[in-house]
């Protein structure tokens, strides 16, 4: 268990068997937790290293109940954190030791789907494949797919703007959402976009998206639906040398070519992944490449040509185009499975998210490499290469004294790079509890006084979602002055890249 | 610092309009001058960004752009057109001076916008000055950033009264290989019906619009996707179709011509025509249909309302009530994110609603 937590300002007006006897006033006695044991399972979200019991955990079952539960809470000044299915890396859906965990798991129905118009609307709490599922008879799809979509659910994607391996093509979540439905901290109901393509007024669909539970808790989506490509295929090009896969990345693209899926793993992930799916990778490769192309019969054939043309002019040491379906589940197998698979590899991995512009790949992997040796710690790489983003795996024991502290600082190492070459701290896990310090090397203080302003115009006595996400100006001149230690100049003062 | 960036002295500007309190027009190539309302207020003062100008950085490999807000869009265009690449969202110009900050301030796409996505979408990124004259940095160059609230896409469609766009980083893409566009004769309803049906077929999809009883539809991408096409699709192959979509895009075809009274319907895709009387142009699917109608302002808006879409009147009126008014919830969270970018309500005030 580590030291981190929220920065606990609030401090309750009520007590907590009040609390409970109110909350039971609105709620079916088994929607609310307050005995320990309970409240156990919702102690973490997929950040396991971070720990905090909430005060007590609700599980609403209508949007009535949900405004009724904020608006106690608003009464009573509490803060609330909102979680889904839990299976967020940043630590966004940590508990506040004296606040409200308001699960939104029993909104779980699929309310409509209009197969005319391509829409599905949902509750926050549908699992984010169940939706490409019970779309998936009208030859439709919900097309952003994280990794952790059999699980994770459609509220806590559109909290973090989730991505996905088909980014580059296929967008974020904010691409793909038309309409939500928020409450306020007041327990107000506001609907945000609408089921045209654009609404009046501000776009504050784009502002909800991705603002991690601190803005309003989101109680209905209106997803767009995008129809199954015809056809898609898969190839695997390895290379002899990092640098050569990122300039192939560059080349496929620059012929005017937009893979629906461009995934690159380095040796490391390579031989993990190859002991865990079997899936037929080289491991003596350097790197190797993932190009899957989709759209029409006739363009994906043309397109795969195209490719192999160009991977094998770049010095591709193999290209292996599957042949059928059960060879392009096995190739993407040993790709999806990367994470479990480096798991194998050593008791415990952190996972990190930067985002860089695929230019600066080489000297990127490089630094790590650097850093890994100075940190004394493994790490395989993992790369969503058409779109940048960067899941170094740094592997450490947790049970050795002092590694997990020191697996954190050679991550905020990495994302202080990302930053140094232009790029961001989180491309798609989101800032959490996670990622509070680096957001102060990314942004200035007047940007974070903003961000500030932003909150305060939603929620004005910052209940919602409390220490997370955006850090105060007073954590960064702490954080800052850590830096001075290591040579640096302090906050505010601190140079942009 | 080279001529054409004008940072420092655009945020000087915008510094002694905040401490003296006096309200700025913004101004770039003012070829959308006539779209929304006018900035109201006593002594207005016109933050010219015009000069502000030029392609920053241009990445073809990377899919990433960044420009100055001054910068005409046809020279954005032309740069990009050299690597056979675009701006995906097919802006309108609506004036040879179009730039691409009044694009992106605007929020404007033109024909393929449902299918590849608005100018919102493609934005990255975005250099702003607030109203306290701060210079501020959102989003980045990178297609994925999750880090802090997403306020540059924020700035999309804001009218610059949230701030004053410096420059924007947008996501480009590679030109299609090839194009082609089919026209048949249709009804408005079996218009309405079949392009939504095709949009869910995979087909590459990527115009669509019903004019004076023709359904046009216009087909983009590889070569032999293209060509598939003509096996699957009915109607004749339209010959100069480039010329169609973009003077529809620019609001120059006859339909536009005398338009005493022009509004703009969004509306979700297959919503039912409202019953409102006049002539009709359809576009992007249904999502988008212009009106022109003897009706008054309150009737176009209760009946576009009545169907989850909002109406935007373009020419006629009186200038002072071209967007739909937002509900009351809505309203006040406008109010409190102005005050929260511009406590002094310097950017151009009134220029997208009154008090905002």
């Amino acid at each position: 268990m580590s030291q981190h937590g929220c920065e606990h300002d609030h401090v309750p007006v009520i007590g907590k068997a009040e609390l409970v006897a109110q909350l039971l006033q609105l709620l079916p006695a088994d929607c609310v937790l307050f005995e320990e044991e309970d409240l156990r399972p919702y102690e973490c979200d997929g950040l396991s290293a971070y720990r905090q019991l909430p005060w007590v955990t609700v599980l609403p079952q209508s949007v009535g109940q949900v405004q009724a539960v904020m608006r106690l809470c608003h009464q009573h000044r509490l803060p609330v954190v909102a979680r889904g299915a839990g299976t967020g890396l940043s630590g966004g859906a940590l508990p506040h030791p004296n606040g409200v965990l308001l699960s939104l798991a029993k909104l779980k129905s699929i309310l409509a789907i209009d197969t005319l118009a391509r829409t599905a609307r949902v509750q926050p709490g549908v699992r984010n494949l169940a939706i490409s599922q019970a779309a998936s008879q009208y030859g439709l799809y919900y097309a952003p797919d994280p990794s952790s979509q059999i699980a994770c659910t459609i509220g806590g994607n559109v909290a973090e703007n989730s991505g996905g391996v088909h980014c580059l093509k296929y967008g974020l979540t904010v691409h793909n959402i038309l309409q939500i439905k928020l409450v306020t901290i007041e327990g107000d109901l506001l609907v945000v976009g609408s089921e045209a393509l654009d609404s009046a007024g501000y776009d504050l669909l784009a502002l909800m998206t991705g603002s991690e539970g601190m803005l309003g808790v989101i109680v209905e989506v209106t997803v767009r639906l995008l129809p199954v490509p015809e056809k898609a295929k898969v190839m695997l090009a390895a290379f002899d040398d990092v640098e050569k896969a990122g300039a192939a990345v560059g080349a496929i693209i620059a012929a005017g070519v937009i893979p629906g899926g461009l995934e690159m793993m380095d040796k490391l992930s390579i031989g993990a992944a190859e002991d865990f799916a079997h899936a037929g990778y080289p491991r003596d490769a350097e790197a190797i490449l993932l190009c899957e192309l989709d759209g029409t019969c006739e363009e994906v054939a043309e397109q795969v040509e195209q490719v192999q043309a160009i991977l094998k002019d770049i010095g591709a040491t193999e290209v292996r185009l599957a042949r059928d379906e059960q060879e392009r589940a096995l190739l993407w197998k040993g790709r999806k499975s990367a994470f479990p698979a480096v798991g194998r590899l050593s008791p415990d991995y952190y996972c990190m998210d930067g985002t860089i512009p695929r230019r600066h790949l080489p000297f990127v992997l490089r630094r790590i490499g650097e850093l890994s040796q100075q940190y004394g710690l493994a790490v395989a790489n993992v790369f969503h290469a058409g779109d940048g983003n960067l899941h170094p795996l740094i592997l450490y024991d947790a049970n050795k004294p002092g590694e997990l502290a020191n697996a954190e600082e050679f991550g905020s190492k990495i994302l202080e790079l990302c930053v140094e070459v232009g790029g961001s701290i989180t491309g798609e896990h989101g800032v959490g509890m996670e990622k509070i310090n680096q957001m102060c090397v990314q942004y200035d203080s007047a940007e974070l006084t903003q961000f500030h302003a932003i909150k305060h115009a939603f929620d004005p006595q910052g209940l919602l979602n409390p220490g997370k996400a955006v850090p105060t100006l007073h954590r960064c001149a702490e954080f800052g002055a850590m830096h001075v230690h290591d040579g640096k100049l302090p906050f505010p003062e601190l140079e942009r890249f | 610092m080279p001529a054409n960036d004008l940072t420092a002295s655009l945020q000087q500007q915008v510094q002694a309009a905040y401490a003296g309190k006096t309200p700025l027009k913004i101004v770039g190539g003012n070829s959308k001058a006539f779209y929304g309302r006018q900035t109201t207020g006593a002594e207005l003062t016109v933050l010219d960004v015009s000069g502000h100008s030029g392609i920053n950085s241009y990445e073809p490999t990377e899919l990433v752009l960044t420009a100055r807000a001054g910068t005409p869009l046809a020279e954005i265009e032309a740069a990009l057109a050299e690597k056979g690449q675009l701006l995906p969202f097919e802006p309108p110009h609506w004036g040879p001076n179009a730039t691409l900050g009044g694009t992106i301030a605007c929020n404007l796409s033109g024909p393929r916008r449902p299918y590849a996505g608005s100018a919102r979408d493609f934005v990255l990124g975005c250099h702003v000055i607030n109203g306290k004259g701060e210079l501020l940095h959102f989003g980045g160059e990178v297609m994925k950033n999750v880090a802090g609230y997403d306020a540059a896409r924020l700035m999309a469609g804001a009218l610059g009264t949230l701030g004053v766009l410096l420059d924007v980083s947008l996501k480009v893409l590679p030109v299609p290989q090839d194009k082609l566009t089919l026209v048949q004769p249709a009804t408005l309803p079996a218009a309405l019906e079949q392009m939504n049906k095709l949009a869910g077929q995979p087909v590459p999809l990527s115009a669509s619009a019903w004019v004076d009883g023709y359904l046009y539809l216009r087909f983009a991408g590889a070569k032999s996707a293209v060509a598939a096409v003509k096996q699957r699709v009915a109607g004749d192959v339209l010959v100069d179709a480039a010329t169609f979509w973009r003077s529809l895009r620019e609001l120059q075809l006859p339909f536009f011509a005398e338009a005493a009274s022009l509004w703009r319907i969004a509306l979700p895709q297959t919503a039912d025509q409202p019953k409102l009387p006049g002539d009709w142009l359809l576009e992007w699917g249904g999502a988008q249909r212009w009106l022109k109608t003897a009706a008054s302002i309150e009737q176009v808006r209760a009946a576009v309302a009545a169907l989850g879409g909002h109406a935007t009147l373009l020419h006629g009126g009186s200038g002072s009530d071209a967007f739909q008014p937002l509900p009351a919830g809505l309203w006040q969270a406008h109010q409190r994110l102005k005050q929260a970018f511009d406590p002094a309500g310097i950017l151009n005030p009134g220029r997208m609603y009154e008090g905002l």
